[in-house]
């Protein structure tokens, strides 16, 4: 097995600062990196090849390069603690077993971009981890690693945990921001990037909370060492992957970035299908992420080979399909799901979403007509690319390629007039 | 106006407001810190808030029912709200609300005539790897069967 960051850690044994220091060098990397000028500390991240593990994948420390530097306003720095893109569910983990790591990672990340106020804004069904989480803060500022002049270096940096109320678009970035000001977490028309114009007016950095957890890793050693514990070329470090679905053994792993590919994930890491049954289908990343065939899992699992097959790589939530479920009914569900969480800006997402929901919906429920394919697809294509944020692009990719991909199994829905395994 | 928020709401926003520049920022904490109060938020609540935020009343309602998490209408002592999402659906939560449909005797939405339980189906929670999953008011119940649902209605009855 190679190297692991994480899993070893992810247990209530953990959490404790006294395990987080004996056990994890614990602000080992805070004070390493005061001994930094704050640029060094991006660079290092930028020579990591760390992207954001929260689904687009963008190199961190370029993200963090793009704060101005001369700006006489006040910077942010937020963890997207939203993790609501089904499937995924490795953040949780992360926050209720191992919080330090996070604190840490954020006080980093404020140093290095010249933040002194932090938020994570974490979602609101997580309760439990927001208490865990205001715990580990509590004894963080007690013991001199948040708040004013920390480890006596002179560098205050002040973190809140803030809470959201359940919807999804708050995990779009600055959708997150406005939910964070008091307002609808309607996302905003870009530029200007959060980076010049975020959170309160400010100059705002939003990562995602695996990737700043990453950050204490890369300080203490080295941009290079992080890097190469990728497999594939300009993905650094490891990945948790959250593995969910029909399959033997759900869970959180951990692998080098782009060390397996989805076959290896399902089959020797997640224990095979469960039952035995036969595979269906399987969506790599998230429940936006269009969808594989059980032909198509001899790719390689990070960002640039699962691009190349037409999917993505997302928040590396894998969701195992087997031939028990319909695949119909999955992705009339999946629709579902995008139409109650658009926030309704988008003219093309707000109808399309619904409208494709009740299309899914008649042919689900043996009321398809013929031409009900090609008015998905047009649909989806009228949402594709046509909307203020990635929601629209979300819903229409997955309902593309199940109706390209499955064409059988919604032909059979339409002209048996049912479904065929209700 | 008679307050109907207690001190304690109204110590824990204190200790909150030097947190953010903004008090407007504040909303969605005093939404959640009102409702652990009164289970619900009427109007008079969202008033209130207004009211110590500075804001219109219905600039509160209109973030307020931007967030699922915001009971705006009441709901019984204990609120069930059962994952329907992916993972959830393919590990047999469709089956679940039906058998507590059945059990509770309301449909999803509702609320029992005793006031006890209210029913919902939820977006995915994230806690796919232990689906199908449930809240139970603030907690979560995973890795759910008929058999485990009926025992935790039992101990709630």
């Amino acid at each position: 097995m190679s190297e692991t960051l994480y899993v070893q850690h992810l247990n209530e044994e953990a959490r404790p600062l006294a395990y987080y220091l004996s056990k994890m060098d614990g602000y080992t990397a805070l004070k390493k990196a005061f001994t930094m000028a704050p640029d060094d500390i991006t660079a290092e991240v930028k020579k990591s090849n760390l992207r954001g593990r929260g689904g687009a994948g963008f190199p961190t420390g370029m993200k963090w390069g793009f704060i101005p530097k001369q700006s006489p306003k006040v910077k942010y720095l937020v963890c997207n603690a939203d993790e609501s893109e089904p499937g995924t569910f490795k953040d949780r983990d992360l926050m209720r077993y191992t919080p330090h790591l996070l604190i840490e990672g954020m006080v980093i990340g404020g140093f290095a971009i010249g933040s002194s106020i932090g938020y994570i804004y974490i979602r609101g069904e997580y309760t439990r981890e927001a208490k865990l989480l205001q715990i580990a803060i509590d004894e963080a500022y007690e013991k001199g690693y948040l708040g004013k002049n920390i480890l006596g270096s002179g560098f205050t940096f002040d973190l809140t945990v803030h809470r959201g109320a359940g919807a999804y678009i708050c995990g779009e970035e600055t959708g997150l921001l406005n939910s964070l000001e008091g307002k609808r977490g309607e996302p905003r028309v870009k530029p200007p990037f959060p980076a010049q114009s975020g959170a309160f007016g400010g100059p705002t950095i939003v990562n995602n909370v695996e990737t700043l957890t990453n950050v204490p890793f890369i300080i203490n050693k080295g941009g290079e060492w992080f890097a190469k514990l990728g497999k594939v070329e300009k993905s650094g470090g490891t990945r948790l992957i959250s593995i969910s679905g029909h399959v033997k053994k759900p869970g959180v792993y951990e692998i080098a970035a782009g060390a397996m590919t989805v076959r290896q994930l399902i089959y020797d890491v997640a224990g095979g299908i469960l039952n035995d049954r036969k595979l269906k289908a399987v969506i790599p990343g998230g429940s936006s992420a269009p969808v594989l065939t059980a032909d198509e899992i001899d790719v390689i699992y990070d960002i640039e080979p699962l691009a190349k097959v037409g999917t993505m790589m997302g928040s590396a939530a894998l969701m195992v399909v087997s031939e028990d479920y319909c695949v119909v009914r999955l992705i009339e569900r999946i629709t579902k799901f995008y139409a109650h969480e658009s926030c309704g800006q988008c003219t093309p997402c707000r109808e399309g979403c619904k409208w494709m929901e009740d299309v899914l919906h008649r042919i689900e429920h043996g009321h398809g007509r013929e031409e009900d394919l090609a008015l998905l697809l047009d649909i989806a294509d009228n949402i594709n690319g046509k909307t203020l944020c990635a929601l629209g692009d979300a819903a229409a990719g997955p309902v593309t390629s199940f109706v390209k991909k499955f064409k059988a199994d919604f032909e059979a829905h339409i002209r048996g007039k049912r479904c065929p395994s209700a | 106006m008679a307050k109907i928020l207690s001190p304690k709401f109204y110590d824990a926003m204190k200790k909150l407001e030097p947190r953010y520049p903004t008090k407007v920022a504040l909303l969605l904490p005093a939404l959640h810190q009102a409702q652990e109060e009164t289970s619900w938020l009427p109007s008079e609540v969202l008033e209130e808030i207004g009211e110590y935020i500075g804001i219109h009343p219905a600039q509160v309602r209109e973030v307020a029912s931007f967030y699922t998490m915001y009971n705006l209408k009441p709901v019984g002592k204990y609120h069930l709200k059962i994952c329907t999402n992916v993972a959830c659906c393919l590990m047999g939560a469709e089956a679940l609300v039906e058998h507590c449909e059945k059990k509770l005797d309301i449909k999803l939405g509702e609320t029992t005539a005793d006031k006890r339980f209210t029913l919902h189906e939820e977006e995915c929670l994230g806690a796919c790897g232990t689906a199908p999953a449930m809240m139970l008011n603030d907690d979560y119940h995973e890795s759910l069967t008929p058999a485990g649902l009926d025992e935790i209605i039992r101990r709630l009855s």
